[in-house]
């Protein structure tokens, strides 16, 4: 039984300042919501049950519509989905945008420390990186959301995951997370809340911590969040969106379902085998695997951060013959970046693809669709049977380390003999 | 009615994979429900059927078509241990029935065998076997009133907070 005088979690404090009153856990609330979003699938979805309800949404500038999943258009029917959807938009006037995945644009423009943010997308949890509460909803969620403003909510239990330590040479915070998943399964956090704590977490930069965030939808999470802090600070002032935000954390006598401690010096690269992202092992079980693609990109890993990690492992070298090695930056600001930069070209000289910022081969859509026999090795969250396309495919997902390291030498490959 | 059997961690790229889920058609999205992994579903599932599953049914993506496919299939509840979260409010705020057994009870459940919902218990009739049913206060509360937009069509979203009771 959860004690009612018990301190409050993070997650119960947005949440009972969203509802204006106190919440405890396993309550039932009604909150407003800071911004919803949907995209280019979600949203065609909402449009209907919008139109059941409304004939205006509550607030046309709280509402982020992205043209991502399928963008441009790669078929005569998501041009004509993504023509419903503009003319919704036009009529609501709402802004579509089209520049990127959507979780990372909001993360680079919109997502503030201790709002809540409703997203018709299950990867919306990423944006708990800046210490908010985002979590992944259906259609009739955003449609329900976009005409009143609000949502119903279960207040959640929390999980906290204490990171301690430095990470050692070649690994990333994406294996520390797909480590998580595979003690946690990918049920794990179903319904809860992963908090993430400890010494090494004030180490890890916002980009780092979108990644970690990212993956919490794997292991069920309703969102993975870092308290907002100096981290949180640096970037949006980097983005040039700086405010002051209140530094919200959970009480020290706050109830929390588990607490578990990591010591992420002995996190080793890891890759999730197929067919499910928990079935994570030491790259050394599945190194030599013969690949056909790599793909670096997605909203969990293809920041210029991510860019700069493969650079590193790449430069001065060739993409394997035979190896499709495809780049596809989570955001225009990413890819304007990596042109600035070089790494763009650089990676164009060693043979890879530059695909437009967007979701791209992430789920099968376009930009790199799997056939029968190709292996894939993916810096993104999903590895499910058919999930980039043929359901003979095996998906191997990665840090860009060990994807870089892998389009080198067309197997799967440890990175960490690059950076010695 | 029939039984049809899944495992455990069934995701909704399974239900509907990202290549067919590109219409808001809903008939032509019911033919699409488990094209890969389960061809034969579509086409042969009825009115009335039970979907049997493990663990973690739904997880995934938050592609609100898994839900509406299977309601378009005419599937009359999904028995199994565990929801994913996204799936199961999908499932809460369209009406599809989803009920939570034990573990155990799945394990005695084969696709020939014949179930029934009595009250707030799955009976295997064919085995005798019996066990509780959870299903959420919210779908319930909600499926009196038709769903969650027939709801808001008569009430403010704020009644939603004491609809359970």
């Amino acid at each position: 039984m959860v004690n009612k005088m018990a301190g409050q979690t993070l997650a119960q404090k947005i949440l009972s300042a969203h509802a204006g009153r106190e919440l405890s856990i396993g309550d039932t609330a009604v909150i407003s919501v800071d911004y919803v979003l949907a995209h280019d699938t979600t949203t065609a979805w909402a449009i209907e049950p919008f139109h059941a309800i409304a004939k205006k949404v509550f607030d046309p500038s709280k509402i982020f519509i992205f043209f991502d999943h399928a963008f441009p258009a790669p078929s005569t029917q998501f041009a004509e989905m993504h023509a419903k959807i503009r003319r919704f938009c036009t009529e609501q006037k709402i802004k579509i945008h089209y520049d990127g995945v959507c979780h990372q644009l909001m993360a680079e423009e919109a997502t503030y420390p201790n709002t809540f943010l409703l997203g018709a997308d299950s990867h919306t949890p990423t944006g708990g990186a800046m210490g908010a509460m985002c979590c992944g909803f259906g259609s009739t969620d955003a449609a329900v959301a976009m005409a009143t403003g609000k949502a119903w909510v279960k207040v959640p239990q929390t999980i906290r995951i204490n990171l301690e330590g430095k990470l050692p040479l070649g690994v990333y915070p994406k294996d520390v997370i797909l480590g998580i998943a595979r003690d946690l399964s990918s049920e794990g956090a179903n319904y809860k809340v992963v908090e993430f704590g400890g010494s090494a977490i004030a180490d890890f930069d916002v980009p780092a911590r979108l990644t970690l965030c990212n993956m919490c939808a794997e292991i069920g999470a309703k969102t993975g969040i870092v308290p907002a802090d100096a981290q949180t600070r640096a970037y949006l002032e980097k983005q040039g969106r700086y405010k002051p935000f209140e530094e919200l954390r959970s009480d020290p006598d706050a109830h929390f379902e588990q607490v578990l401690t990591y010591d992420i010096s002995k996190f080793e690269p890891t890759v999730s085998t197929p067919p499910d992202i928990d079935r994570g092992v030491p790259v050394s079980e599945v190194e030599g695997t013969p690949i056909t693609q790599v793909f670096l990109g997605s909203c969990t890993n293809c920041r210029i951060e991510d860019l700069a990690v493969a650079y590193k492992i790449m430069k001065g070298k060739k993409v394997k013959e035979g190896v499709k090695f495809i780049v596809t930056p989570a955001s225009r600001q990413v890819y304007e970046q990596g042109l600035l930069n070089g790494f763009l070209l650089e990676f164009s000289k060693m043979g890879a693809t530059i695909a437009p910022p967007g979701c791209g081969a992430c789920l099968g859509r376009h930009m790199g669709v799997l056939g029968d026999d190709d292996v894939c090795v993916s810096t993104s969250n999903r590895n499910f049977t058919g999930r980039m396309g043929s359901p003979k495919a095996k998906i191997y997902l990665a840090s860009p380390a060990v994807a870089a390291a892998s389009a080198l030498e067309g197997k799967i490959a440890d990175p960490r003999k690059y950076l010695k | 009615m029939r039984v049809w059997k899944f495992g455990n961690s069934i995701n909704t790229d399974l239900i509907t994979p990202g290549r067919y889920n590109i219409t808001t058609d809903r008939r032509e999205l019911a033919k699409v429900a488990f094209i890969e992994h389960r061809p034969e579903f579509a086409k042969e599932v009825q009115k009335g059927d039970f979907i049997v599953a493990g663990r973690n049914f739904g997880c995934g993506s938050s592609r609100e078509t898994a839900v509406t496919a299977l309601l378009e299939c005419g599937v009359a509840a999904i028995i199994a241990p565990s929801f994913a979260r996204i799936f199961y409010r999908n499932a809460i705020n369209n009406g599809l029935l989803l009920v939570t057994v034990d573990e155990k009870f799945i394990a005695g459940v084969e696709e020939t065998h014949q179930l029934a919902l009595q009250g707030s218990s799955v009976k295997n009739l064919t085995t005798g076997a019996s066990t509780p049913a959870g299903v959420s206060p919210m779908l319930l509360a909600l499926q009196k009133h038709g769903g969650l937009l027939t709801f808001l069509k008569t009430h403010k979203i704020d009644e939603l907070e004491q609809v359970q009771q």
